[in-house]
């Protein structure tokens, strides 16, 4: 979003290019080479989205062409599910989880990098360990070694699976997530407070501010359009959360750790109701594109 | 003065408690990994009494890591090379504004980021279907080199606007060609964006768990990651095997990481600061 209102900026000050067969020409070669990014980014992803759109209305099965409309019933019956009420619930908690715990140590730890020029390097490395590997490792760790009753830590502590009880499931997967997730905010975080103005820290030090007050009021305002994008891709994501639930808890048990992703995925792949689970993708995408909206218009009326 | 003497202190405190976090599960995986099963369900805590490669010959066997290996690096290869043709030919475009429909292709870009998977793969997943491309791993590359083309079109053109403007004319002038122009002069200057878009794309691909285990079910043409799943179904129990086949997906990915650290970091906080 910021690239484009830098963009446009820059276009008012542009010149009109000038009309010819020579700029006719390059023009076509510079639509010739942005095309392969556009043609592969419309064929795989905006014209199925498109269809689900379309297909939300449907009871297709997934197979053949056997297409039914059917209005709106396919929303009528996941509104009267009381797995989808589980289920966006979940993301909800998961949203409230994820834009407090792993920001706020992703703060945390960002300022206190700020400082330490020598070992910034090294923290940075290790924090985004958990951040490079992929879900499926890091599932399986905490399953195999953490997780565990049997050979694991919370077996050596004497307690039982937190995956395997109804009001732990979702915390158990939703920790592993942000296990892996906090550090990279520590790293966007420390990279935005760097682009701070380094003679207003010196001035709000000079005033006689302290640690305190300078984190108040100098970084945290120079890293507010930041804060901004990340809370917003935070709360996209939340209400798309699937690879951690999926592989922890498969949604169980009873459903208690259902969320949307896991939910339509379900009706998808192994009940072959391909149009409720384009209904459910459509409520699921819904949320995120509120999230947008509100962004832009946020970051709008920063503008002004 | 003294206060202030503790406070750093408590800032070192707060700042390797953290990388406990982030490091224990990891050295866990490490410790269990040479331990026999009786071993690791005494305690997962203790270190080894022998150092046996037994669990790694287990876990390497039955979770068909060299057939994944293979795949993955076919899968992430595929998706490292669409990408950094495509975003780099259309970063180049867009960062010299040489189309007038720029603007309107940069709104294009910024709404297809944010599509999610969830509302695309179901449609996506009977067409491949139909056209019996299931169980491939370049279709899956190419599938997820368009998810990651938007973010890479939009890093790789900050990329291009550190090149001067005229230089491309300076160049042309001195009767350079085309090719050489690309290859001696612009290909240098945006180099480590190429390697910082190919190194978070090709992590994204290497780790990816929704589309590859989708449309890759057939065993032969498993990712190492989703062989390393179906090893956990027969072997949950083998905790030493399983903590092994965890090490060899860990260390090529650490590996990796550490030795291009730089590019990473980098490009995620560009990235996010420039939106």
């Amino acid at each position: 979003m910021l690239t484009i209102a830098e963009g446009q900026r820059v276009r008012t000050d542009s010149v009109a290019p000038p009309r010819g067969s020579l700029f006719r020409r390059r023009n076509a070669i510079s639509y010739l080479l942005i095309a392969p990014a556009l043609v592969l980014s419309i064929v795989i992803v905006v014209i199925p989205g498109i269809l689900t759109l379309l297909l939300a209305f449907t009871n297709w099965s997934g197979i053949g062409l056997n297409i039914k409309l059917v209005g709106l019933q396919n929303f009528q019956d996941i509104l009267a599910d009381p797995v989808f009420a589980t289920s966006l619930m979940n993301n909800l908690k998961w949203l409230v989880l994820f834009l407090t715990i792993p920001a706020i140590i992703g703060l945390i730890t960002a300022t206190l990098l700020l400082k330490r020029k020598r070992m910034r390097t090294l923290y940075q490395v290790i924090y985004l360990m958990p951040y490079v590997l992929a879900p499926v490792v890091n599932a399986l760790i905490w399953m195999s070694i953490i997780y565990n009753p049997n050979g694991g830590v919370v077996g050596a502590l004497g307690l039982p699976a937190p995956t395997a009880s109804t009001s732990g499931s979702l915390y158990a997967a939703a920790g592993v997530d942000m296990w892996h997730f906090w550090g990279f905010l520590t790293v966007v975080y420390l990279g935005a407070m760097r682009q701070t103005p380094i003679d207003q820290v010196e001035a709000a030090i000079v005033d006689g501010a302290n640690g305190w007050k300078v984190f108040r009021h100098v970084y945290l305002p120079s890293i507010r359009p930041t804060l901004l994008l990340m809370g917003v891709m935070t709360v996209i994501f939340s209400f798309l959360a699937f690879d951690y639930v999926f592989l922890l808890t498969q949604g169980g048990p009873a459903h208690s750790s259902e969320v949307m992703g896991t939910y339509a995925y379900a009706f998808a792949f192994s009940s072959f109701e391909f149009g409720k689970a384009a209904a459910v993708g459509l409520i699921m995408s819904f949320f995120g594109l509120l999230a947008s909206c509100l962004y832009t218009w946020i970051s709008r009326r920063d503008l002004k | 003065m003294i206060t202030r003497f503790m406070r750093g202190a408590l800032g070192h405190i707060v700042l390797a408690f953290f990388a406990a976090v982030a490091l224990i599960p990891l050295l866990l995986v490490l410790v269990n990994s040479f331990k026999t099963n009786d071993e690791i369900l005494k305690s997962p805590f203790s270190l080894p009494g022998t150092f046996s490669s037994e669990n790694f010959v287990t876990a390497w066997t039955y979770g068909q890591f060299g057939r994944g290996f293979i795949n993955s690096i076919l899968l992430s290869g595929t998706t490292i090379v669409v990408v950094l043709v495509c975003s780099s030919l259309a970063g180049y475009v867009l960062a010299g504004k040489k189309v007038r429909t720029w603007p309107i292709i940069m709104v294009y870009l910024t709404m297809a980021m944010t599509v999610p998977i969830q509302l695309f793969i179901f449609p996506l997943y009977s067409a491949v279907a139909w056209l019996n491309l299931t169980d491939n791993v370049f279709v899956v590359g190419v599938i997820l080199a368009a998810i990651n083309i938007p973010f890479a079109t939009f890093l790789m053109r900050t990329f291009f606007l550190n090149v001067p403007a005229d230089l491309e004319e300076a160049a042309l002038m001195d009767g350079v060609d085309t090719f050489q122009l690309v290859t001696r002069v612009l290909l240098p200057i945006v180099r480590p964006g190429l390697i910082t878009v190919g190194v978070i794309v090709g992590l994204n691909a290497w780790n990816e768990f929704l589309i590859s285990s989708t449309f890759l079910q057939n065993p032969a043409h498993q990712t190492l990651t989703l062989g390393f799943l179906t090893m956990n179904g027969t072997f949950s129990t083998q905790l030493g095997t399983m903590m092994a086949g965890a090490l060899i997906l860990i260390v090529p990915i650490l590996a990796v990481f550490i030795a291009l650290q730089r590019y990473v970091v980098d490009g995620m906080a560009s990235g996010a600061v420039k939106g």
